[in-house]
């Protein structure tokens, strides 16, 4: 009995194998969106893993100097004092960073190599071996060191030993860092006797890296979100339209008496085996995705934060494993509800037409109530809640509201369209469009999620781009960048350029903790190009003259967020406090900045030489200059930037940093027109009986063809309508909550009505697509095929 | 007895309130009786006739087959009811589309583990279907697809036999061959027949009548 009855479903795909495929399709489109996007975040999680692991930040207190330098005596000092300290010489060696450790004093688990476990790997490391990815090595000019190449290691990351490394880098008797063990002698003296210059920085819950990259992996976890819920309305589409357009069977199987529990175990068994299948396909095509994507997520990872992530794509198991839980889960989810109308529907009713539509259109109410929740959940966690968690939850909340909504609204106004239609034929069309929505809700839902997206995340990245524009003029006032390699050249580039050029303006930097923020303090000369250029964005009266006169500072919006400072408050700088007088905007910038005036800085950090300088001048002189410092001075061609290089090199960054966003935004539209094309190739089938008595009264199979057509566009117009508020709102909800959560800055938002324009267009053109096919199968329906409708009427 | 129904009533929701298809209905059916189940539309013939075979649950009163009360059953009872025990045949035929009229054919019969192929052969060949074994139910005219469902249920030997309008989408003639084939195979196989019919000229081949008038006997 089992068999007949299996056959008897299966022999259903065999004779319609375009509603398989439109069910495999669906199924593998919403897996692939889905593990596309988890398999570059689960690659470049993994990659800046391996770097966090490298830097050995996060897991152990680190001391620190203000200078950035520890003499190697200190350290010396510090360990006969009784301090379990590691030394750390870091640096970059041909761009690539080198850090080397010390195998013997390093605490357990530090650095990707588990230095704990094993002698050998401790006697190779002491042996002076470079250890690096093989990609990283074939960069490496020739040198007297071993290397060898290991997976272990993060991307464009050195690993050596202590004295390897001062050795190479040209560090002798100096150190980076110092990490400290988390077990220490009770009796040790405290730090500030031994090395009062010194500063302990205590264990974080991630690095820098880690915390910056983790907040781009936000943005694309919302994305991972969205597609989710995109790729759910069309599984639970597929699923739902699957069990319609097999009712009579299934009612007619249950006549002759197959047993209604074990048909609903072998639709069960038969889904997920589909699911399977469609699910394998998904996570291949999700690769495919991925590994067109991963150029772009790299070079967005390391353009923003300075993180590197591998090029190569790896099948980890835990990405697969998830989009065949996606498939298998969201389809187990979809065919549950389904099975379960299909265990409680009566057998003499199941094989009503449309009945799983109409089934579901009598849920209205319920929907209309859980709708409204959301809607004002999201009101309220937009008013009242805080942090990352509720600024998803708000999102989530206002997406599936707003799909949950989508229908009824489409109901009224195809009601209202139907009360002020005139002719007949206007009648019968709103008419009958109001009654299709019940099919056509759940792709219309994806529509509506996917334009969202689109318009959520198109908002967010052009303010992005509007106002990181702005910020570039403020910051590459100057027109020309020159480095100095060391005291000496920067001595006589100064002398050299100072007759040449309008003012010299020196770039120097410190490096400390500010209220236990990693920032960078800068000194530069009181010069109108500062206070002309740089905007605050909060500020006390006066402030640029007052912070020009050494009164105070002024700090970017970064630590002011992250250290919960406000205009007034005090911070301590190299040990002395400055009042805070500006907070500055300073997008892209992963860490703390503080400006305090060039006399103050010189008097703070006295060994500090400036080797960096922006020089005004005209700017058609930059190109003459350049070409004299290096003919005449000598200064390499890397030591000399146009302003005009960094802007677009800067613009270039950025926009390849959501390149990978435009790409799933297409996609994700893409994955929502094929969802209408496949309800509406399902519904016509379905819809001749409802046609074919509008053909036999006069109307041509051309003319209902582009009525089809027209109804298409409409619904996509009306779902375009929807879809711009709701997308605003949802790039309100990244700007404000989401992106102040993750990067520490709040952008202003701005309105692109070309962009949403165009995006309307393609809405409408991938409906036209979706459309053209089913409504060119109804033009050439044979008469015969519409005949048939009253043949078989009752 | 074969069939025994008692004191049978089932209303339905409509706009004005419950509305009672039957009222009170009894009646028996003995092994090999034909009996025409006749009335005017709405009295609540195919009502009596899908209660009789499990495809509905009635308000109150009983259905026995054999000695068995339907209503007792649970789903898969039911089921089982109608796959060993009794045909339907549909008005609307109810074929598997997806299934070749061979498969269709020997499909009840499958279901309910008595596949006879050299039955089924026969079946075939007496309605005339052997030149469309192969061919699907779409591709067959309307009395071609009702003598296909008519073959389903008797390759499956059921014990009774109930037939809904079978042959009112069928012309005249179509539909006296039809009746004469159906009424041979089921005197042959010993089955009793309750068909629902409008026709007067069928129901008085028929060996009894039962008549409906506003869900009740008359």
């Amino acid at each position: 009995m089992t068999r007949a009855g299996l056959a008897a479903l299966l022999s259903h795909w065999r004779r319609n194998p375009l509603q398989l495929f439109t069910l495999v399709v669906g199924l593998s489109l919403a897996t692939a969106l889905w593990s596309g996007v988890q398999a570059v975040n689960a690659e470049a999680r993994a990659s800046y893993d391996a770097a966090a692991e490298t830097l050995g930040e996060g897991q152990f207190a680190q001391i620190t100097s203000p200078t950035g330098s520890i003499d190697q005596s200190t350290y010396i000092a510090l360990r006969r004092a009784g301090w379990q300290v590691s030394p750390v010489a870091e640096g970059r060696l041909e761009g690539i960073r080198l850090i080397g450790l010390d195998p013997l004093t390093a605490p357990g688990g530090l650095g990707p190599v588990d230095l704990s476990d094993g002698e050998l790997t401790v006697n190779v490391l002491l042996s002076g071996v470079l250890f690096a990815t093989q990609a990283t090595l074939d960069r490496l000019p020739p040198l007297d060191v071993a290397t060898q190449a290991s997976t272990e290691v993060a991307p464009d990351v050195i690993l050596t030993d202590v004295g390897t490394a001062q050795r190479l880098l040209g560090l002798e008797g100096q150190l980076s860092r110092l990490i400290v063990a988390p077990v220490q002698p009770k009796t040790q003296p405290p730090l500030a006797d031994i090395a009062p210059d010194l500063t302990s920085r205590p264990p974080q819950a991630g690095s820098d890296v880690a915390r910056l990259t983790d907040s781009f992996h936000l943005n694309l976890t919302a994305f991972g979100l969205l597609s989710f819920a995109v790729g759910i309305f069309i599984v639970h589409g597929a699923i739902g339209l699957a069990f319609e357009q097999r009712r009579p069977v299934i009612r007619t199987l249950r006549a002759l008496g197959f047993p209604l529990r074990r048909l609903v175990a072998l639709i069960a068994v038969e889904l997920l085996a589909l699911s399977i299948i469609a699910g394998a396909i998904g996570v291949g095509l999700g690769y495919l995705v991925a590994a067109a994507l991963l150029p772009d997520v790299a070079a967005t990872l390391s353009g923003l934060y300075g993180a590197s992530v591998s090029g190569t794509l790896q099948l980890r198991p835990e990405w697969w494993l998830s989009g065949l839980a996606i498939a298998v889960g969201g389809t187990g989810l979809a065919a549950s509800a389904s099975l379960y109308r299909l265990s409680k529907m009566p057998l003499l009713a199941s094989a009503r037409p449309r009945a799983w539509a109409m089934q579901a259109g009598q849920g209205r109410l319920w929907q209309g109530v859980a709708a409204l929740a959301l809607l004002v959940l999201a009101a309220a966690l937009a008013w009242g809640a805080d942090g990352l968690v509720a600024g998803f939850g708000m999102l989530a909340a206002l997406l599936i509201g707003a799909a949950l909504a989508l229908p009824l609204i489409l109901d009224r106004v195809l009601a209202f369209g139907a009360s002020r239609a005139r002719s007949v034929m206007g009648e019968w069309f709103w008419a009958d469009t109001r009654q299709q929505l019940p099919g056509l809700s759940l792709a219309l839902m994806a529509l509506l999620l996917a334009m969202a997206a689109n318009v959520g995340v198109s908002t967010m990245v052009s303010s992005f781009r509007l106002t990181f524009t702005g910020f570039l003029d403020q910051r590459l006032a100057s027109e020309f960048y020159v480095y100095a390699d060391d005291a000496e050249q920067a001595t006589a580039l100064r002398a050299y350029l100072e007759p040449r050029v309008d003012r010299i303006l020196p770039i120097q930097n410190a490096t400390q903790d500010i209220r236990g923020v990693p920032s960078e303090i800068f000194g530069p000369t009181p010069d109108a190009t500062y206070h002309d250029n740089w905007q605050f964005l909060q500020s006390a009266p006066d402030a640029w003259a007052r912070i020009e006169a050494g009164e105070g500072t002024a700090i970017n919006e970064q630590l002011a967020r992250r250290a919960d400072i406000a205009i007034g408050d005090a911070v301590i700088i190299a040990g002395q406090p400055f009042d805070v007088l500006g907070i500055y905007g300073d997008y892209g910038n992963p860490i703390g900045q503080a400006l305090i005036t060039e006399a103050t800085f010189e008097a703070l950090y006295p060994d500090i030489t400036p080797l960096r300088f922006g020089v005004r001048m005209d700017p058609q002189g930059v190109t003459p200059l350049s070409i004299a410092l290096r003919d005449d001075f000598g200064l390499a061609e890397a030591n000399m930037i146009n302003q005009a290089g960094i802007k677009a090199f800067s613009l270039d960054v950025f926009d390849r940093t959501f390149t990978v966003t435009g790409a799933l935004n297409v996609l994700t539209l893409a994955v929502a027109g094929f969802a209408i094309l496949m309800s509406l190739l399902t519904l016509a089938t379905m819809r001749l009986p409802q046609l074919a008595p509008v053909w036999a009264q006069g109307l041509t199979r051309a003319r209902l063809g582009r009525i089809e057509v027209i109804r298409a566009v409409l619904l996509a117009l009306l779902t375009a309508a929807l879809a711009l508020p709701l997308g605003l709102a949802l790039a309100w909800t990244l700007l404000a909550v989401v992106n102040v959560e993750a990067f520490g800055w709040r952008l202003p938002m701005f309105l692109f009505p070309l962009d949403y324009l165009r995006l309307a267009v393609f809405a409408v053109v991938a409906a036209v697509l979706a459309a053209l096919w089913p409504a060119r199968r109804l033009a050439r329906t044979r008469p015969a095929d519409l005949l048939k409708v009253f043949s078989n009427e009752r | 007895m074969l069939l025994s129904v008692s004191d049978l009533t089932k209303t339905y929701p409509g706009p004005d309130g419950q509305i009672t298809v039957l009222d009170g209905v009894s009646m028996t059916m003995d092994a090999g009786e034909t009996l025409a189940l006749t009335g005017e539309s709405g009295s609540g013939k195919s009502t009596l006739l899908h209660l009789v075979g499990g495809l509905d649950q009635p308000d109150s009163g009983r259905v026995d087959i054999e000695g068995v009360d339907i209503g007792a059953l649970d789903d898969g009872g039911r089921a089982a009811i109608r796959r060993d025990q009794v045909g339907v045949i549909f008005q609307q035929f109810n074929l598997i589309p997806s299934l070749t009229v061979a498969s269709n054919i020997a499909f009840q019969a499958r279901l309910a583990g008595r596949e006879d192929a050299a039955w089924s052969a026969d079946l075939s060949d007496r309605m005339g279907l052997t030149a469309q074994l192969t061919k699907y139910p779409e591709q067959l005219s309307g009395g071609q697809q009702q003598r296909v469902a008519i073959a389903r249920t008797l390759a499956a030997r059921p014990k009774l036999v109930l037939a809904d309008e079978p042959t009112g989408n069928l012309d005249e003639a179509t539909a006296d061959t039809v009746m004469t084939l159906m009424l041979d195979l089921v005197t042959e196989t010993q089955a009793a027949l309750l068909m629902v019919t409008h026709s007067e000229r069928l129901a008085a081949r028929m060996a009894r009548r039962l008549h409906l008038r506003a869900g009740r006997v008359a």
